[in-house]
């Protein structure tokens, strides 16, 4: 199969799934059916991709030209590589673990959300395979507006009201600061195509770097940096494998993923490092770590600890990109995969408690380890990582970002992470230390129940051993990542 | 010569006594549904004759018709370029949709023994849209001008509210005084000129630039387009007349009368005062922007507030307007582009939004905020097309709505105006909360219980056809730009004297 045909099944492939869901609605297991399989497909035709992608093949894919001087364009470079087969893989997990939760909690509208699900996995891939900034604009919003339903899926006030704040948030930055960015990157470039080494590298100067890299850091809300973090927080309402895939996943790193392409591509790592205006980015993205963790640590509700917890990972991200040396952009690119299977690990078993136990509260989690091994178990590991504990991803990524702090002699960058990494350890060690060690409340004692079900177990598995494997054979993700940091030069 | 030729020689003449002529027709006919087909076909007539003017004129530049013999600038020149063309196209091929949508929708609201007098009244404000557009003469603007104004007062007041009769009243009064100006206007440029034909005037004026009744004249002019536009702060007749017209009624005007009126700004401050007057002598391009910023920003901030939804797509007319000036203002290719493509897009989508109303008060009888809840689960088609169109409206990529912003924002851009760029952000994201607010309660609210939205069932198939071909096209022109982009652009450079 030519590339430019590959690269076109891939985004048609999940549009194509969400139309067969739609036609297969009364019959659930045809519709999960469709489901898995595309998942499959999808992350079959990416990792195909793969091959040619480390051969340096050059792989562009023009899709149409609405208006003049706008082309629709997809082309394949080594992040965007990452996040799509990232992305593809725990969508297959994910399924898997979206038929046990939503069977298991009986959810209402389920063809609606694997319709949506299939959407945002489609934008999704348009985001990673973007070949210049308003393509990534177009498919960043559809993914906006793809994941509100799954939002808003509870259809109560208190989903209502979080699905307003997620979409008046996300397009409020997206229209207001980054659309705004974006045409003033055409005014001045005459074009948005991602250019190795930087678009507007050599066309401006002086603080007006600084605004305009403010104008995409706040505007792509989905990096959630802070004080724009509001929406996800307001996006756990959400069923838990939105929150698992999308929020932990898919949508979130759309947002960083951007980040490191606005940075490395149409800034260029010269340009930022050369400009003082620019300096902010990495002082704002530390801030955001260490504030985000704070309050992740008075968090009693296991899904919005989780979250903050997010923000202050996205951050790390954002942090590395920032450091703009290119070891640390391996470790931003890095960071990326790593979060990903750790963060969908910690989600699948908060899911997993809910859907065995009904619990939600940290604080109700007294001794669920024993009835509950495999789930907690694999808590632990994403746990771990996310602290950066070897032999966990996170303590990768982790290293790369310290390696490229000390090199360029950011003792902020460095003074973060290390804090950081200690007040990680103080929000999640104790959920384990709870779970294994302490005994079960009294009151609990006639509430029977033991592992989730079987789908649901598997799912939280197969991501606990894949944080592990990527600890043993990073080869792959280093290798895509150093053709980033080769790109960034 | 052949008789097809001699007909194509005589299509300017057509497009306008047509019907001039079938108006009257409708009364003799009197039967509500005999007069329906004829104003259907003749609305459709005039719509093929304005697409054959637009291919003659794409191919062979502009038409000048001289009618009855008379030779310019003696006689009433009809002259039609690229700009007029595509506005003849848009009145024409809205007025057609609007009938066919009107078939069902009209006998609802209108009582059965003055359905006539509607149609009267709507080939008459036909007659008026496509004269001013059609026309190269400055006084023969203002008598289609008032055949228009007198027509659609008349439409309004078919309202099935009693409100209706005050809205057309208080209409009636602005739209008096718009006339007036221009006819003052148009009056004062007689008197120093002693020509009324279009070309000739722009000649005569090149030396009379620095005289005081020459500025007075534009002032009328620009006052009198002004409140025919609804340009704020001369915008209080428009969401009273919207509202209150009948459905079928409130689409046509709102997708074509404010868009005639902004033809007759472009034509005077372009063709017949020309750029350098209006924009070095006058700094149209300051009064321009302050209004047009003013207006966008407060008319989406009330159509946020709003709880009648009719009044809410107004009150956003109201904002598309200070669009189109905005791109006025800018007076170079990118943003007059803008403003001229934004005439037929903002036609496309607000008709669309208009007609989706239109559906609702078929099945429920009203079109409150709070009328509508769950109503989108009885009704998908329309609310979808609602959707849509409502995405075209906030300028979504791939919608017709986007083309014209991205010129809008490139001509902006061009002459350096960063806030008016960060005021098109944040007047996109009004936009975003006022579609927003109707989509949330017509798709996640539930109906009250008892309530007539519960027993609602879609809107009939003679509403949804013409409905969603308007939502189609809004899709069509998201994608296919070289149409609209070509023509608009080429009006554009006729506009500035640009050669492209």
């Amino acid at each position: 199969m030519s590339a430019a045909v590959s690269l076109g099944w891939i985004i048609a492939v999940p549009f194509a799934a969400a139309i067969l869901i739609v036609m297969s609605d009364p019959r659930p297991n045809q519709r999960e059916g469709v489901t898995l399989a595309a998942a499959l497909l999808l992350f079959v035709l990416n990792a195909a991709l793969v091959p040619r992608v480390l051969a340096g093949e050059a792989l562009v894919l023009h899709l149409a030209e609405p208006v003049a001087g706008l082309p629709i364009a997809l082309s394949v470079e080594p992040l965007g590589m990452t996040f799509a087969l990232v992305a593809s893989f725990l969508w297959i997990v994910n399924s898997i673990y979206s038929v046990g939760y939503m069977r298991g909690n009986k959810e209402q509208h389920q063809t609606r959300f694997y319709v949506c699900f299939a959407i945002a996995l489609g934008a999704t891939m348009g985001i990673a395979f973007a070949a210049n900034l308003f393509t990534l604009f177009m498919f960043y919003e559809v993914l906006t507006l793809c994941t509100y339903p799954l939002v808003v899926h509870k259809g109560d006030a208190g989903a209502r009201a979080g699905g307003r704040t997620y979409l008046a948030i996300l397009l409020a930055t997206s229209i207001g600061l980054q659309l705004l960015a974006i045409t003033i990157t055409y005014v001045i470039a005459g074009h948005g195509d991602f250019t190795p080494g930087g678009l507007l590298a050599g066309r401006i100067e002086g603080p007006i770097v600084g605004v305009l890299l403010a104008l995409y850091m706040f505007g792509i809300g989905k990096a959630a940096l802070m004080p724009l973090h509001r929406w996800l927080p307001a996006a756990m309402v959400a069923p838990t494998p939105v929150s698992a895939l999308l929020h932990a996943v898919a949508v979130v790193k759309a947002g960083v993923f951007t980040v490191v392409k606005v940075v490395v591509y149409v800034f260029g790592i010269d340009l930022l490092a050369g400009e003082s205006s620019a300096a902010w980015l990495l002082y704002a993205a530390g801030a955001s770590i260490l504030i985000a963790s704070l309050i992740a640590l008075r968090q009693d509700n296991l899904k919005r600890r989780l979250a903050y917890s997010t923000v202050s990972q996205l951050s790390y991200v954002t942090l590395a990109a920032a450091i703009l040396v290119p070891i640390s952009i391996v470790g931003a690119a890095l960071h990326i995969a790593a979060h990903a299977f750790g963060k969908i690990t910690l989600f699948f078993a908060a899911g997993s408690i809910y859907t065995a136990a009904h619990k939600t509260e940290v604080s109700q989690l007294d001794g669920i380890g024993r009835r509950m091994p495999w789930t907690m178990g694999a808590f632990a590991v994403g746990a771990l990582s996310m602290v950066g504990v070897p032999p966990t991803a996170g303590f990768l990524s982790k290293w790369f970002m310290l390696t490229g702090a000390m090199q360029s002699g950011q003792m902020f960058a460095v003074a973060v992470i290390v804090a950081s990494t200690l007040l990680n350890a103080a929000y999640f060690l104790p959920i384990v230390y709870r779970a294994f060690f302490r005994a079960p409340a009294v009151d609990d004692a006639g509430h029977a129940h033991g592992e989730a079900p079987l789908p649901i177990v598997l799912a939280l598995s197969i991501t606990a051993a894949c944080t592990v494997a990527l600890f043993f054979w990073p080869d792959l993700a280093l290798l895509l990542a150093r053709d980033l940091a080769q790109a960034a030069r | 010569m052949s008789a097809g030729a001699g007909l194509a020689a005589h299509l300017p003449a057509l497009q306008v006594v047509l019907p001039l002529l079938s108006a009257p027709a409708c009364v003799l006919l009197y039967h509500g549904a005999r007069v329906w087909w004829l104003a259907m076909g003749v609305s459709t007539a005039a719509f093929v004759i304005a697409l054959a003017l637009l291919a003659q004129v794409m191919g062979a530049g502009p038409v000048s018709y001289a009618l009855g013999g008379w030779a310019a600038p003696w006689g009433i020149e009809y002259r039609v370029d690229a700009l007029n063309a595509l506005v003849l196209v848009l009145v024409s091929g809205v007025s057609s949709i609007a009938l066919m949508f009107a078939r069902d929708s009209v006998p609802r609201e209108v009582a059965a023994e003055r359905i006539y007098l509607f149609y009267t009244a709507w080939l008459l404000c036909l007659t008026g849209l496509l004269g001013i557009a059609v026309t190269g003469d400055a006084f023969n603007v203002f008598v289609f001008l008032e055949i228009s104004s007198l027509a659609t007062y008349a439409l309004v007041s078919f309202g099935s509210e009693r409100s209706a009769l005050s809205a057309a009243f208080r209409y009636l009064v602005m739209g008096t005084i718009g006339g007036t100006c221009i006819l003052i206007g148009v009056g004062l440029l007689y008197a120093m000129t002693g020509t009324l034909n279009m070309a000739d005037l722009a000649q005569r004026l090149e030396p009379l630039r620095d005289s005081a009744p020459v500025r007075a004249a534009f002032a009328f002019i620009f006052v009198g387009a002004g409140l025919k536009m609804a340009m704020f702060p001369l915008h209080a007749w428009l969401p009273g007349a919207y509202a209150s017209a009948p459905s079928a009624a409130s689409v046509f005007i709102a997708a074509t009368s404010t868009k005639v009126a902004v033809y007759v700004l472009l034509r005077f401050t372009f063709t017949i005062f020309g750029v350098e007057f209006s924009f070095d002598t006058l700094a149209l391009a300051k009064v321009l922007t302050v209004f047009a910023a003013v207006g966008v920003f407060a008319a989406s901030l009330a159509a946020i507030l709003q709880a009648d939804l009719k009044r809410m797509l107004a009150w956003s007319s109201i904002a598309q307007v200070g669009y189109m000036l905005i791109g006025i203002a800018t007076a170079n290719l990118d943003g007059l582009t803008a403003s001229i493509v934004h005439l037929l897009n903002h036609a496309l989508m607000k008709g669309a939004l208009f007609m989706a109303l239109g559906c609702v008060a078929y099945r429920i009888g009203a079109v409150r905020l709070d009328a509508v809840a769950g109503l989108a689960r009885r009704m998908p088609w329309t609310f979808g097309a609602f959707a849509l169109a409502g995405l075209s409206l906030v300028g979504v990529p791939f919608t017709a709505g986007f083309v014209s912003k991205w010129y809008l924002l490139l001509g902006v851009l061009h002459n350096g105006w960063w806030p008016l760029a960060v005021l098109l952000a944040v007047t996109s994201l009004m936009a975003v909360v006022y579609v927003g607010k109707v989509l949330e309660v017509a798709w996640f609210h539930t109906a009250a219980p008892g309530s007539v939205t519960e027993r609602a069932r879609e809107a009939p198939l003679s509403m949804l056809v013409p409905l969603w071909l308007l939502v189609l096209a809004n899709l069509w022109f998201g994608v296919h730009t070289a149409l609209p982009v070509g023509v608009a652009r080429s009006a554009a450079a006729a506009l500035l004297g640009l050669t492209l």
